[in-house]
């Protein structure tokens, strides 16, 4: 591959470019996610230390108890036992009730983070500019919706308040055990800074791994999804085995991704296991010698044994919260990377809206290019007056869609202006310029919904007469009444039982609910028959009326009557003039449209 | 779940030695208690520092040998995890590239998408998990039971008495967890859809403004994946407090009947202590096999929807050759031919001709006639409900996928384009050489690509959005050509090209592969004009057949479409 090639591919990729987010700044946003739950976040806590210290309390009790059994018949004070014994009963009952209340909270908080965090995603989508849905893959998009934000969820609602309630246990172990005995303790300088090097090595080494688990998921599931789109071609070239051994490379790579964090990661339980282990047979020693010295009981030393590993088992689980926060890291820096994406640029700060307009639209000096340096559009000027039909004609690749992606400001323009009843559209809020159009593109778009909502679907409170009327104008109202369900049925997803052709007139029955003062048309009815195509030519013309139409077409018939026809080449207006005045001109539009009708 | 454990089964010997390696682990693990009651009850009382000393350090040794066992077992599980969810992952991809169009309409893609990826995650988790969770739990629950059982065999009876009713709660919960996790992954279906149709459709839905409509929408499938979700969680969040609240009043039990047994002399202190130390593990040991259901519950939900495909049944059987062949002068042939998608309604009736090789048919007619069905029945994604297609005599469902779909060279309506190069793209991955290409690239006048600096290695963006949808169709052509294809089939393949391009492809076609049999479906008569026969679709039924000048003569809707857009030729 040539350096030029790989550059390219890396600009198809930018998340991997981009330096990686701060910890603490990761840290401050997911902060964020839980600030709108204060309230609720406080209680879980206050729940949780509840329930843990009424927990914390059960050793003691039931030391006391034990210590109330004396060895040898008779011996034992049973009113001592029971009263223990009751109090044990009650403080387990009500830490029970508390951590149950606990777990709701924090499922209720969890499941708002999650649904907030998706919301923001998805609105954040919908404010981005078209380029950045020409640069990258949808499932891509969809693994960091579903999957990132399920890891994040996952460490959120157990790890934070695990982290939160341990350092309470730790200390309230702390207490207990310096009151039973201050020289035990000592054993812990000891092993608890081994745990804090042995966790701080840890995650040091496995956070840049889980950060590779996510990425090369979100590839394996972009590929995924292009492919599922692409699966009856690949079909119909039996190419199966070939996209299969593409699937196999990108899924041994995430499997590894995954395998390798998970490797180093899953240290940390048996290790800490380990740091604990190496606490009791310590404890256990120290605790004998201080027994032989005398100045311990052997109630005390069972006590103590309990609370030490109630108090390392927080540490041990602070580490494995610590090692899997590293996933939860990795997963949020792909979700805020995506919500600090670039939005549309806001309006101008004095942006009108185009309100009552009559639809004059005028470019001036306009060039363009998506890439620097590929002008796709050179110095174009034109004017349309209102109700003007413009066509524009030219061979493929010549910039003609480009044209429309700067009359809507999909994109915005290097150079030169269009202004619209004078108005330059980058000073008029985006939303009522593009309601002032009415598009209709080859490529039909059509969702999960009904007929109904999909011809309504530009329009607020639309009746069905007005479907059925705009569906009969369109002819597509005759195939859909011969449906099952009629205007009910459900379009579904590979809209099997419906061609090209009839999807294009659902777009047209959709735009003839609209009502703006322009319209653009780009190969609107290309994969629509002649026939019907002269059909529904009344209604085009209807819809066409009063409105300043700009028109792509490969059929230059389509386009005779227009008012202006602009020859597009290399981005260059070449000829213009009406239909009758370039064929006298016998220039490059007298040659296409020759051409047209010339058969072998 | 069974089609899960046919994945593991390979992988028992392995799970096998994990299984010890664990075992060791975990007796270490346990053994550490015993050595501490021990040396309470036993040793400090003789007051001998040395035996202390020793035992200490045994505890060490064991702390140590417990280390590197649970290290290595866990690395062993993880190992297999990667495995099974890599051959899984692989076999549901393979299932589901294979499925036959029928069914890829029923499961519906967003919902393939989300088990190829959510689901198979889930499961890669469950396995994981399972088996680093799954060993050790049990092991310390049954471990602990036998230990304490060894240390007082009465007082242990009070925990195994509970444990019944722990066994019905957890599995009542994850049963029932199962479904509640089943209709969860279904919204997730949705919401991978609403995701999907935004990426694909921004266009449209800026230009109508309606982002805030889909915002409301996609709010709603969001507040349904999380009810659903909400609602398997909070169910499991009851098994918890619940087991851990049943063995703390097993424990205070204990304490209780253990206060008696020492009364009566029968036990000691020293021992109940250890119990006790027991029961904090078993405990454990249990809270971790609720938190495995709960896993269980989740993944169990995501195997049983990746079975689904998985065990759907191979529908395009392939018949035997033998009997289905005949002595044939046609290449490809149409035999009274009928076919419905929804079995209601006929979309294609009685549809029947012949073409000789190198032949050209073309196919005219209104939109929604049944013009792409017929490609989509010649190239076998369904079978005619009624008829028969033959390719040189034998019946299409007698030939073999492989040899049947490498006959042909196929440009479909809305074809597809992925993000690698051009010439990958034309390519496909049938290893063609640079002449294949390009000549292939010459006949589809893709010209324009050898204008991009860097020729067929020009790196498409997805789906192929750098380029014009004429530039995207003359690709399209380019690999339909490339590998010198039998039959080619094109389906309003150059509605996007322009006229002049559109009759220098028709040419080249003509001169460079005349024994090519091809069928064209066109929305301009000038497309087909000459075809070697024509037919003409009304309502999926065949109207008019011949040439050109044959329909010309009979058939009068041919007459009009030719009339109408000759008209806009010499009158405009």
């Amino acid at each position: 591959m040539n350096p030029a090639n790989s550059l390219k591919k890396r600009e198809l990729k930018p998340a991997a470019e981009k330096p990686r987010l701060k910890k603490s700044y990761l840290l401050l946003r997911l902060w964020n996610y839980l600030y709108q739950y204060k309230w609720l976040l406080l209680l879980a806590f206050v729940l949780s230390v509840a329930s843990n210290l009424l927990a914390l309390v059960g050793p003691k009790l039931s030391g006391n108890a034990i210590d109330a059994i004396e060895p040898g018949r008779g011996a034992v004070d049973f009113p001592v036992v029971f009263h223990y014994a009751g109090l044990m009963v009650a403080f387990y009952a009500a830490s029970a009730v508390m951590g149950y209340f606990l777990s709701i909270i924090m499922i209720r908080l969890s499941r708002g983070v999650v649904y907030k965090m998706r919301k923001d995603l998805f609105e954040k989508l919908e404010s981005l500019p078209i380029s950045f849905f020409d640069r990258h893959q949808t499932g891509d998009i969809i693994s960091i919706v579903s999957y990132d934000v399920d890891t994040i969820n996952a460490s959120l609602s157990n790890d934070v308040l695990q982290i939160a309630t341990s350092v309470i246990t730790v200390l309230g172990s702390l207490g207990m055990m310096i009151a039973i005995s201050p020289k035990l303790l000592l054993i812990f300088v000891f092993t608890i800074p081994i745990s804090v090097l042995f966790t701080r090595y840890n995650t040091k080494r496995v956070r840049p791994l889980f950060r590779k688990r996510s990425a090369k998921l979100g590839e394996l599931n972009g590929f995924i999804e292009e492919m599922t789109g692409g699966k009856k071609t690949t079909a119909a070239y039996h190419r199966e085995r070939v996209v299969l051994g593409r699937f196999s490379q990108k899924n041994t790579e995430a499997v590894d991704a995954y395998f390798t964090a998970d490797y180093y990661g899953s240290m940390v339980g048996p290790s800490m296991n380990f740091i604990n282990n190496l606490s009791l047979a310590m404890v256990s020693v120290f605790g004998a010698i201080l027994f032989m010295g005398g100045s311990l009981s052997l109630g005390s030393i069972s006590s103590f044994v309990l609370y030490s590993r109630k108090f390392s088992g927080p540490i041990n689980e602070f580490a494995n919260i610590l090692s899997e926060l590293q996933s939860a890291f990795a997963a949020a820096e792909r979700v805020f990377r995506l919500l600090d994406e670039p939005a549309e640029p806001a309006d101008a700060p004095d942006a009108c809206e185009l309100g009552n307009i009559s639809g004059c639209v005028a470019i001036n000096d306009l060039s363009f290019a998506y890439d620097p340096g590929k002008t796709i559009l050179n110095h174009l000027s034109l004017y349309a007056p209102c109700g003007s039909v413009i066509a524009i004609v030219g061979p493929t690749g010549a910039g003609k869609t480009t044209i429309i992606n700067l009359l809507m400001r999909f994109y915005d323009a290097n150079a030169g202006s269009v202004t619209v009843d004078g108005h330059d559209i980058t000073r008029v809020t985006r939303q009522s310029l593009r309601s002032a159009y009415t598009m209709v593109l080859q490529d039909t778009w059509l969702f999960h919904g009904t007929i109904f909502e999909n011809i309504a679907y530009g329009k607020e409170n639309v009746t069905l007469d007005e479907v059925m009327e705009a569906a009969k104008a369109a002819k597509i109202h005759k195939y859909i009444m011969s449906l099952p369900e009629g205007y009910n049925t459900v379009l579904s997803d590979n809209g099997v039982n419906i061609s090209k052709g009839q999807k294009q007139l659902l777009t047209i029955a959709r735009a003839m609910l609209l009502d703006s003062k322009m319209l653009i048309l780009d190969e609107a009815t290309s994969n629509v028959d002649t026939q019907t195509e002269r059909r529904i030519q009344q209604a085009m013309l209807k819809l066409m009326k009063n409105r300043t139409c700009f028109v792509i077409a490969h059929r230059l018939s389509t386009i005779q009557n227009a008012d202006l026809i602009l020859v597009v080449r290399d981005g260059n207006i070449v000829e213009q003039g009406t239909h009758r005045e370039l064929m006298r001109r016998g220039g490059f539009y007298y040659e296409l449209y020759h051409s047209q009708y010339e058969s072998e | 779940m069974k089609t899960l454990m046919s994945y593991i089964k390979p992988y028992s010997f392995t799970i096998g030695i994990e299984f010890v390696i664990k075992f060791l682990g975990t007796i270490m693990d346990l053994f550490l208690p015993w050595l501490l009651s021990y040396m309470i009850d036993d040793v400090v009382p003789q007051n001998n520092l040395g035996a202390v000393y020793f035992y200490g350090s045994l505890m060490v040794l064991c702390a140590i040998a417990a280390l590197v066992f649970n290290i290595v077992a866990n690395r062993m599980a993880i190992k297999t995890a990667r495995n099974v969810t890599e051959r899984l992952r692989y076999d549901l991809f393979a299932k589901i590239s294979f499925l036959s169009s029928r069914q890829t309409d029923t499961f519906t893609t967003p919902s393939l998408i989300s088990r190829l990826t959510s689901d198979t995650y889930n499961v890669h988790q469950m396995v994981d998990r399972m088996q680093r969770l799954g060993v050790r739990a049990p092991i310390l629950l049954i471990g602990g039971i036998i230990v304490t059982l060894t240390l007082e065999p009465v007082l242990t009876l009070i925990l195994i008495g509970i444990l019944p009713l722990l066994a019905a709660i957890v599995l009542f919960v994850s049963r029932k967890g199962v479904k509640l996790y089943s209709k969860t992954q279904a919204a997730v279906d949705g919401m991978v859809r609403k995701v999907q149709e935004n990426m694909t459709g921004m266009r449209v839905i800026k230009a109508l403004s309606k982002t805030e409509y889909e915002k409301q929408r996609f709010d709603e499938i969001n507040t349904e994946v999380i009810e659903r979700d909400q609602k398997a969680g909070m169910l499991m969040a009851l098994t918890n407090p619940v087991m851990n609240l049943m063995l703390n009043i097993a424990l205070t039990l204990v304490v209780v009947v253990g206060a008696y047994r020492v009364n009566a002399g029968i036990s000691l202190p020293g021992k109940i202590v250890a119990f006790l130390s027991y029961v904090t593990i078993i405990l454990n040991a249990l809270l971790t096999v609720t938190r495995l259901f709960v896993l269980y519950s989740k993944g169990g939900a995501s195997a049983r929807r990746i079975e689904e495909i998985l065990t759907a049944p191979d529908e395009m059987q392939i018949l035997d050759t033998e009997e289905y062949s005949e002595q044939s002068p046609y290449h490809v042939e149409f035999r009274n031919v009928s076919f419905s998608y929804n079995k209601v309604r006929d979309n294609l009736s009685g549809i029947s001709f012949a073409l000789k090789r190198g032949e050209t048919l073309g196919i005219i007619g209104a939109t929604g006639s049944g013009k792409s069905t017929i490609l989509n029945l010649l190239l076998r994604f369904y079978d005619p409900d009624m008829g028969r297609i033959l390719i040189d005599g034998t019946d299409i469902r007698a030939i073999p996928f492989e040899t049947l779909r490498t006959k042909f060279g196929v440009v479909f309506q809305n074809d597809f384009l992925f993000a690698d190069t051009v010439r990958e793209n034309i390519d496909f991955g049938r290893g063609l050489n640079d002449a294949q290409i390009a000549s292939a690239a010459d006949a589809a006048q893709a010209g324009f690509i050898q204008t991009k600096e860097d020729g067929f290695l020009h790196q498409l963006a997805i789906k192929g959005s750098n380029l014009s949808g004429g530039q995207q169709q003359r690709v399209l052509i380019a690999r339909a050509l490339a590998a010198d294809p039998e039959i080619l089939l094109l389906d309003d393949a150059s509605s996007a090209l322009d006229y002049m391009t559109d009759a220098a492809m028709r040419k080249a076609l003509h001169h460079d592969y005349s024994h090519t049999t091809s069928i064209i479906i066109a929305q301009r008569i000038s497309s087909i004009m000459n075809a070697d026969h024509i037919v003409m679709i009304e309502d999926g039924a065949i109207i008019g057949s011949g040439s050109h000048d044959e329909l010309l003569q009979s058939c009068e809707s041919y007459r009009e479409i030719f009339e109408t857009q000759m008209e806009e030729v010499c009158c405009g």
